[in-house]
């Protein structure tokens, strides 16, 4: 043959080489490197690290009562003081950032793992059942969050499996809309004609051509999500509508704090700080690694 | 048709898309894309469908593996008719043939590499092998270079994406090969190539192929057949070297005289078509081709003409065919000749 593509290569690669840890590190520098990345993954490494060695991280052990030295100033014994039963806030705001981040990735998990196939199914399947999803959809996500909150919690009572429940039920509708959304522009593209043309099954091309192609952008809400869910557990908490009293977190923390403000602001601020700190480490991280993956933003980017 | 059992055949095959919903108050009827298409191709022909663009020539291609659903007619495979369109039926044919896609790239995921691409009919199928040298023995055939196949799709060029979906679709050996504008946007050296590597691959596995094609220069170098297509009907069909020495319908005299022609002394010596396609929504009376017709009467406004037989394997869609004598002048392949084109 006279055409040929110009065979620049002497190399002659495998057709299955591995580039994904050269990408991935391509794009984590990405994240890192900008103003916000920063700041975003800072603050979330600093968080995960205190969520995951907190027992042993804390000076104290966060539920040890010490009435003799309630409501103490801060001072190299207690760094961040005492609240009103003598328990040492650091040790609590450490323990309750575990509870924090054990519920907002189990919970953000689970509601992923639910949203994915069903806004496929929805996406992909026949029109009756889409329309079906959609109505439940819809009217999971019109009833009010706290009343949905408090309606499930008078049912099944305070606990961390309630609030993982109510915030899966709150999350998925609007993942699966993005699953569904993602799947309805993609399954007119040839691809999928392509795929459909070689016989391929319905599950392959579900799980083994949409599913990657819409798992990025939903990652990234949920990344963004994340803060929203860990205000949305310390608000219920703070209701004592969440985790049990005893348990720390920063919700009762909050909730401690506000009866003895009169006295001392340290037990709000101190519940209060991290849950902004972990807002913001999440939002901006979030961000950042959206404009790293998005490839239209990459491309704008590039000089 | 005769001459042998047709691999697959469509009879009669009409697609139409639904207006406005049963519901809805602004009532708009629905349009018709394809109107009683009869198409045959025998194994190892290579059958050219030509026509302008809204001609309903890629609707056919894909409404023959089901991607889209046809409304009215028949689709025969080796002699046994699909008992309906649903997606169930069509996997048979799906197994028999495969797709180039108009725009190739389009037609692989973004997030699988080349190697990948290709290997995966053999993997839906579940037989064959995947080992690495499969692949690129499939990427030989095809004319890929090998290194192209750890890059993602975005990456290749469009003749490179071309041979890719090539590869793609000779990992399981179709019996069918429905290739889409398979050369648009392609130099005319590259269109060479890859024309050569159907000629090819028909020469290995008695491949047959349907192209879909608005370009007279491919019909004329490599087709066995050519369907011309007007509005979503067959105006014309027969062998091609009957068709380009002497067409009988003044729409494929017309096509024929408005391939450019190389030498400034042979002018045209038919009136030109004149004016647009006219839309599929507004479809004119008679023989819908009597508004751009240079030849048209009082007869073909009103009346529409039924295919009439010329010889066994030539239709014609026309009140007043042509004379046979009125021969075109002959332009000679246009393409460099396919031994010279070889290493």
């Amino acid at each position: 043959m006279v055409v040929m593509e110009i065979n620049t290569g002497t190399s002659i690669r495998n057709p299955v080489e591995p580039g994904f840890l050269r990408r991935a590190g391509r794009v984590a520098s990405q994240v890192f490197f900008t103003p916000l990345g920063g700041i975003g993954c800072t603050l979330v490494l600093l968080i995960l690290v205190i969520a995951l060695f907190a027992p042993a991280l804390a000076p104290y052990s966060p539920t040890a009562i010490n009435v003799k030295e309630r409501l103490a100033d801060p001072s190299l014994h207690h760094l961040l003081g005492t609240d009103q039963l003598g328990r040492d806030l650091l040790s609590r705001v450490m323990v309750g950032t575990q509870t924090a981040m054990m519920v907002a990735m189990s919970a953000l998990s689970i509601a992923l793992l639910a949203a994915l196939p069903l806004g496929l199914i929805a996406g992909y399947g026949p029109r009756w059942l889409d329309a079906c999803l959609i109505l439940v959809f819809d009217s999971l996500s019109s009833l009010p969050m706290i009343m949905l909150g408090l309606a499930i919690v008078v049912l099944l009572g305070p606990g961390i499996p309630t609030v993982i429940l109510v915030i899966v039920i709150y999350s998925v509708p609007s993942y699966a809309r993005l699953v569904r959304t993602q799947t309805l522009s993609l399954k007119s593209r040839d691809f999928i004609k392509a795929e459909q043309a070689m016989n391929a099954s319905t599950p392959r091309i579900l799980f083994g051509h949409l599913l990657p192609n819409v798992i990025g952008p939903l990652l990234i809400l949920a990344c963004l999500d994340i803060s929203t869910v860990i205000t949305l557990e310390a608000g219920l908490s703070f209701l004592g509508l969440g985790v049990k009293p005893q348990v720390p977190s920063w919700g009762n923390i909050l909730s401690d704090g506000f009866s003895v403000i009169r006295s001392t602001a340290l037990p709000v601020i101190a519940g209060g700080v991290p849950l902004i700190l972990a807002t913001i480490g999440f939002t901006f991280f979030g961000e950042a690694l959206r404009d790293a993956l998005d490839p239209k933003l990459a491309r704008e980017r590039k000089p | 048709m005769t001459a042998g059992t047709a691999l697959i055949e469509a009879n009669n095959l009409s697609v139409s898309v639904p207006g406005s919903g049963r519901w809805s108050l602004a009532r708009k009827p629905p349009v018709d894309i394809l109107i009683d298409v009869s198409v045959a191709v025998r194994p190892g022909e290579i059958v050219c469908m030509v026509g302008e663009s809204g001609s309903g020539k890629t609707t056919f291609g894909r409404s023959l593996l089901g991607l889209v659903k046809p409304s009215a007619g028949q689709i025969v495979l080796d002699g046994t008719p699909l008992p309906d369109f649903t997606q169930r039926s069509f996997r048979r044919i799906r197994r028999e043939a495969s797709m180039l896609f108009q725009e190739p790239v389009t037609s692989f995921d973004p997030r699988q590499r080349i190697g990948s691409i290709i290997a995966e009919p053999r993997r839906i199928a579940g037989s064959g092998s995947l080992r690495n040298e499969d692949i690129v023995e499939l990427a030989r055939k095809a004319d890929l270079a090998e290194p192209l196949l750890s890059h993602f799709p975005h990456a290749l060029s469009g003749g490179q994406a071309r041979r890719a979906a090539v590869a793609r679709s000779l990992s399981v050996v179709p019996r069918l090969i429905v290739a889409d504008e398979p050369t648009a946007g392609l130099d005319v050296s590259v269109q060479g190539g890859v024309l050569n590597l159907f000629l090819d691959i028909r020469e290995e596995f008695q491949t047959a192929f349907l192209l879909i094609t608005h370009n007279l220069s491919i019909a004329r170098h490599v087709s066995d057949r050519i369907v011309i297509l007007y509005l979503g009907r067959v105006l014309e069909s027969g062998p091609a070297r009957e068709i380009f020495r002497a067409p009988r319908h003044p729409y494929t005299r017309a096509l024929l005289d408005s391939e450019p022609v190389p030498d400034p002394t042979k002018r045209r010596t038919a009136p030109p078509v004149i004016g647009e396609v006219p839309s599929l929504t507004a479809r004119p009376s008679g023989c819908e081709f009597h508004t751009r017709c240079g030849f048209v009467q009082d007869r073909c406004r009103h009346e529409r003409p039924v295919q009439s037989t010329i010889s066994a394997d030539h239709q014609v869609a026309c009140h007043f065919p042509l004379s046979p004598r009125l021969t075109v002048v002959d332009q000679g392949p246009r393409l460099v000749p396919r031994a010279a084109n070889r290493k």
